[in-house]
């Protein structure tokens, strides 16, 4: 990965004042979205975009930050959902919050397992430790009832709902709000990561791993970390895609089309950022939808659903490649063309 | 015992048909650096051509004909439209790019000849052969005949003509095989065109097992383990590899998989390939790269 060079210097923080007031106006916006926009947009756009985003977030990191190719995202989403529903189930006392957080853990810890073998192998040999991750999880939770609890259906929903602390977070706006509190709250958490040493860490591995060893960056231990902290991210937001997006899910919502998903999600956006993670995510959701329109304006119907599937397919992958061809680094240096580079701001005046 | 033998003889011929696949991986890696993850589409591309050809009356030499000159025009089309943008690219961004690639041909392919299953008939009788109490397959049998064939044209093309030389000086070392004057892009052409027949051939025999459909072009997964126990840069290597995988999950599946609840083959290849690389790193024949800062 040594040719993504991508800048590792701070956001310049002039004009203080002005990003205040920019942010101010986004966290309104934020928090009134629910009311502008209709149920629908709510439950099937922007819900799950920002979910989409949570996970690019989390894959971001390990990908995008510490360079270690991963073919299984959804390998840990899946884990992080299962365990969101056995703990609901089978301990009823822990509040779903709490519940959310111990499957991000468990779902890290997972993630840690199947870290351990990129401190011996590197690069493209790698992706298998991730695809057996992948092919594993979803063999388990489908072979063993325990997992679904005997359900019929194989699917896994939550009995209760998303009701905590005595609020109620099944409607559109509870959903939403719920989903935009941890997403943001684990956005804030990245944020600092990256900046600090670990997330130093992680770039110098990225860079070069060999290099970062003989300055002494500990690789051993940022790699693993990189790995359980994405899983622990992608963990919840896989119980999120489950049960604040899908209401009810099976192995079939995580499978290797997710994975894929969620690369994307980061080459468009831009890896080693993190607000590429939301452009990723925006760019996907929005995609589909955009063509739908599209085809149905131009074709008025007389396109059928099977084809219009693998149109859809082709400019994806169209757009896949002509963003790495034109612009590797995402939608992310796209949409940030200031921060171009020769004319970067520095922190300090020199 | 002969169970034991008959498992092992089953899982040894299925395994040979993994390589096939790996070859073509292994044939793109070598030559341009590229992982290509295509290799599946294209497998899946080539057979649903000639499924539909002959579907559309066209016999079957000419149908193999016409889906083999459409295969090398999209040889050509690749490099041209995607190897060249993106030459001295991380090796990263090339493997994403095929991913992209993948999706583009299975689109396209899908898109024009339908995605429905459709049966592929290649005139080979699947009639169980006996070798004294041990029964085995006889299309199998044939994969494997053809599987060997194709090893042996492919290291006399590169051990025996002026392409083929070219082609393992491109693989040798690039800077130095373009200061002789190579043209690599022509190599690059030549070595997808190659890759994809290798692709029409393992194609055309898994879709005459499992059908032509979408999930033909998975394989690509059980050829991944494969890769990585021979290594990138192997051909031997693609073949052990698959000999490995292949008798390794016939055997699994057969002894470990009832204490498992069964169906294990899906997993079970990526975890032997993990204890392989903790092993060996870079596969049993893979090149170990130095590195230096």
């Amino acid at each position: 990965m040594s040719e993504i060079n991508l800048p590792a210097a701070a956001e310049p923080v002039d004009s203080i004042g002005l990003k205040a007031l920019g942010v101010a106006a986004a966290i309104a916006v934020l928090l009134a979205a629910p009311f502008l926009a209709s149920e629908y947009w709510i439950n099937a756009i922007i819900v799950p975009f920002l979910i989409l985003s949570l996970a690019g977030l989390g894959l971001n990191l390990l990908t995008g930050y510490a360079g270690q190719l991963s073919l299984g995202a959804g390998a840990f989403m899946m884990v992080g959902a299962y365990a969101t529903f056995s703990l609901q189930l089978r301990v009823p006392d822990l509040p779903l919050p709490l519940a959310l957080i111990v499957a991000g853990l468990i779902a890290g810890a997972v993630g840690l397992f199947f870290g351990i073998p990129s401190t011996r192998i590197k690069g493209f040999y790698l992706i298998v430790s991730t695809l057996a991750a992948q092919f594993f999880f979803e063999w388990l939770f489908l072979k063993f009832p325990w997992f679904y609890n005997g359900n019929s259906s194989a699917t896994i929903a939550l009995s209760r709902g998303l009701s905590f602390f005595g609020l109620d977070a099944n409607g559109p706006h509870g959903r939403y709000y719920l989903t935009l509190g941890i997403v943001a709250l684990l956005t804030l958490f990245s944020f600092n990561l990256i900046r600090g040493q670990t997330g130093r860490n992680w770039m110098a591995i990225r860079d070069m791993d060999t290099a970062a060893a003989v300055i002494g960056v500990p690789v051993f231990r940022a790699k693993l970390q990189a790995f359980a902290v994405s899983s622990f991210i992608l963990g919840i937001a896989g119980a999120l895609w489950a049960f604040a997006y899908l209401g009810s899910a099976s192995v079939q919502s995580f499978g290797l089309t997710r994975s894929y998903q969620i690369l994307f999600i980061i080459i468009i956006g831009g890896l080693g950022t993190i607000r590429g993670a939301y452009f990723g995510a925006a760019f996907v959701s929005l995609l589909p939808l955009a063509l739908d329109w599209l085809f149905q304006h131009v074709f008025s119907g007389h396109v059928d659903a099977g084809l219009l599937q693998n149109i859809q397919k082709a400019i994806f992958g169209l757009l896949i490649i002509w963003f790495l061809i034109k612009e590797p680094e995402g939608l992310a240096r796209l949409l940030g063309l200031r921060r171009a580079q020769g004319t970067r701001r520095r922190l300090f005046p020199s | 015992m002969n169970m034991f033998l008959e498992t092992l003889i089953g899982g040894l011929l299925a395994g040979t048909m993994y390589s096939l696949v790996a070859i073509g991986f292994v044939l793109i890696y070598k030559a341009s650096g590229v992982f290509n993850y295509a290799q599946g589409s294209l497998l899946l591309f080539g057979a649903l051509t000639f499924v539909t050809l002959t579907d559309q009356g066209v016999p079957a030499l000419g149908a193999i004909a016409l889906t083999i000159a459409l295969l090398i025009l999209t040889a050509i089309a690749i490099e041209k439209l995607l190897l060249r943008p993106l030459t001295n690219r991380s090796p990263m961004t090339l493997f994403m790019a095929t991913l992209g690639l993948s999706y583009v041909v299975e689109g396209v392919a899908q898109g024009i000849m339908g995605s429905q299953v459709r049966a592929l008939n290649l005139g080979i009788d699947d009639l169980p052969i006996f070798l004294g109490d041990i029964m085995i397959s006889q299309f199998d049998l044939i994969a494997a005949a053809v599987a060997l064939a194709i090893v042996v044209v492919l290291s006399l093309l590169f051990n025996r003509t002026r392409i083929g030389i070219q082609l393992r000086g491109v693989a040798d070392d690039t800077r130095a095989a373009l200061s002789l004057g190579i043209d690599i892009n022509r190599i690059w052409q030549i070595v997808w065109a190659v890759a994809g027949l290798v692709g029409l051939v393992a194609g055309l025999l898994w879709g005459a097992r499992q059908g032509v459909q979408f999930s033909l072009s998975l394989v690509v997964l059980k050829a991944l383990p494969v890769l990585i126990i021979g290594g990138f840069t192997s051909i031997p290597g693609a073949i052990v590899g698959g000999l490995i995988v292949g008798a390794g999950e016939s055997l699994a599946e057969t002894y470990i998989g009832p204490y498992l609840g069964g169906g294990i083959t899906p997993w079970f290849a990526y975890v032997l390939a993990l204890v392989f690389l903790f092993i060996r790193p870079a596969g049993l024949f893979g090149e170990r790269q130095i590195e230096r800062v």
